[in-house]
């Protein structure tokens, strides 16, 4: 009973993190029309600079803020210096952020070395909540606040203020939103940049689960694609579920069934394909 | 002119065991050959069909994981050739049928996606693939009785495959078919109102890619006779990638071009630096952002440009 308890948490708690991880890339993906192949690093980065700032004396929500803007600045230079150049050249600007994504990954292994870099929890959060003989951990039921409150923002942010509309406008129709004269390639810098800030953010609470290795980001960019798939480019709906959905198949088809996890994972996507090649809730046509 | 260039570089490629006598370059031109088989069944996707697959690594994986699997449990070498090839393609039909219900960057991710679980069974599906460590290939098969340990001995064997690959593919690329596969990468709708079935196409067009990809794929485990997951990761579909982009996707040589420097230049880094995945990362930036049509097609223009003021004084003669 424990067992199917603390795993039923776990995945949930997975599920928030996947989706600071995939709500940036999906919105990105929605408007810009490429998935960003770098977004796996900047999650990685972002464990990384949480684990560097909490190693130097920072508290926990300093890294983990420290790790948001970090990652966020290298975001829009990355857009801002090379992504742009290449409008609308949508295949190339793929290729563009899978060369950065090695760029990342390599630069990572040379600085912080092949060791895992570890994040500790804030020591208020480490002993478990008791609750009917049941010990829940309680960092990751904070990461699952952090997550729905992210959530509930990126909700007001994309339905209820000016800058949502324009955002929402510019992933239904680029090009009527431009000639209605809304600054869309401002909105990508935004856009995209919000994504690395999540990603960052997501890193830095990720780490003291997941911890920082090489490789940590070739394990979450199949999951972020796997979630936007699922879900469809460009829905925060979407991505909300398909997160939870991919984190709970992650965890249990790990626990339960370690040889064929990458299967159980990838199944649901080749059938939401097959049947539904728009995802669950997309918008953009392909 | 071309003709005979042809056969200069073809007659340049035999005699390299003749020239090279050191045992480590002529393994080096034997890996050439075997990733530029690659990246030419790669480009049949990529420059002919203008789909830009992510998980071309996947078939080199599958036939030699296949292969390996199948001599092990005791199947002669030419049945294990034959069956690992015949699954790898039936693997690439089906695989077809998944990434082809997307066009452009949805058939990218599809592609990656399929490429990962590929990776992920022989990451983790420790029973049967032994995981991170790998599978050991027993031997290098003897076809016709023709002895292939050696290092001529497989560089020529290599040869003649890739030889035989080309010549396929050229006229398959030359061939109405090729003519209707651009056709469907430039004007899909024209094609569909003129009755092609522009799904069957690209279909098909996957099939055979994937077929000559998981040839290569057989090469690669009779030369390294090991297969890891390593082989088949991400970063070695986007090299493959990169060789075809580099060397330019619009020609048949453009990713053999690209082959050659690519494995020259990932060789030579990796005995002085450990830095490799960032030269690529860097080198793929680069391509993309400055030579996004490549170097051959690069420097046929060139080549155009320097040679056009004696074409225009013969025009000028000839009346």
């Amino acid at each position: 009973m424990q067992f199917w308890i603390v795993q039923t948490l776990n995945s949930i708690a997975f599920g928030g993190l996947l989706f600071l991880l995939s709500s940036g890339f999906s919105l990105a993906f929605g408007l810009m029309r490429i998935p960003n192949l770098a977004h796996g690093g900047f999650f990685m980065l972002g464990a990384y600079f949480g684990a560097v700032i909490s190693r130097n004396g920072g508290n926990f929500w300093l890294a983990m803020l420290g790790a948001g803007l970090g990652v966020g600045l290298i975001g829009i230079l990355f857009e801002r210096l090379i992504l742009r150049r290449l409008a609308g050249n949508v295949q190339g600007q793929v290729l563009v952020t899978l060369g950065v994504s090695f760029i990342i990954a390599d630069l990572c292994l040379m600085i912080f070395t092949g060791d895992p870099w570890t994040l500790p929890a804030p020591a208020e959060l480490r002993p478990p909540i008791r609750v009917a003989g049941f010990a829940f951990p309680t960092f990751r039921l904070v990461v699952l606040a952090i997550a729905l409150v992210v959530a509930v923002g990126l909700y007001f942010l994309m339905d209820r203020t000016r800058l949502g509309a324009m955002i929402r406008a510019g992933v239904d129709d680029m090009e009527m939103a431009r000639g209605v004269g809304i600054p869309v390639s401002l909105l990508f810098t935004v856009v995209f940049s919000l994504g690395a800030v999540l990603a960052g953010l997501g890193g830095a609470l990720g780490a003291p689960t997941l911890n920082a290795y090489p490789g940590l980001d070739s394990d979450m960019l199949p999951l972020a694609l796997i979630v936007v798939i699922l879900g469809g480019a460009g829905s925060l709906l979407g991505a909300f579920i398909g997160s939870f959905v991919v984190g709970f198949l992650y965890n249990f088809g790990i626990a339960l069934f370690p040889d064929l996890a990458y299967f159980i994972l990838f199944l649901p996507m080749v059938l939401v394909l097959v049947f539904m090649p728009q995802g669950l809730f997309g918008r953009v046509q392909s | 002119m071309n003709r005979i260039l042809g056969v200069i570089v073809a007659l340049a490629f035999v005699a390299v065991p003749l020239v090279i006598r050191n045992e480590f370059y002529l393994n080096l031109a034997s890996q050439i050959l075997i990733y530029a088989l690659l990246a030419v069944s790669l480009n049949i996707l990529l420059g002919y069909g203008g789909m830009v697959s992510l998980g071309h690594t996947a078939f080199l994986g599958l036939t030699s994981y296949a292969a390996t699997l199948l001599v092990t449990w005791g199947s002669g070498q030419l049945s294990a050739a034959i069956l690992a090839v015949l699954f790898s393609t039936a693997c690439g039909a089906l695989f077809g049928v998944l990434a082809l219900r997307a066009t452009g960057i949805g058939f990218l991710m599809i592609t990656l996606a399929l490429g990962q679980i590929v990776w992920g069974i022989a990451y983790r599906a420790n029973t049967l693939t032994n995981g991170d460590n790998g599978l050991r290939f027993l031997a290098r098969p003897q076809p016709f009785g023709f002895d292939i340990a050696s290092a001529p001995n497989f560089y020529w064997f290599t040869l003649i495959v890739f030889a035989v690959a080309l010549f396929f593919i050229h006229r398959l690329v030359r061939s109405p078919f090729g003519a209707a596969l651009q056709g469907s990468r430039d004007q899909p709708r024209r094609m569909r109102a003129l009755g092609h079935n522009v799904w069957m196409i690209q279909w098909l067009a996957f099939v055979f890619a994937s077929f000559w990809g998981s040839v290569a794929g057989l090469l690669y485990v009779y030369y390294n006779l090991f297969i890891s997951p390593h082989a088949i990761s991400l970063q070695q579909s986007a090299e493959v990638l990169l060789m075809a982009i580099l060397g330019g996707a619009s020609s048949l040589t453009g990713p053999i071009v690209g082959a050659v420097i690519i494995t020259i230049v990932k060789n030579v880094v990796s005995t002085y630096v450990d830095r490799w995945n960032s030269l690529l990362g860097a080198i793929f930036v680069v391509v993309i952002m400055f030579m996004p049509f490549g170097l051959v097609p690069g420097l046929r223009q060139l080549w155009a440009r320097w040679s056009k003021p004696k074409a225009e004084t013969k025009s000028e003669g000839a009346p």
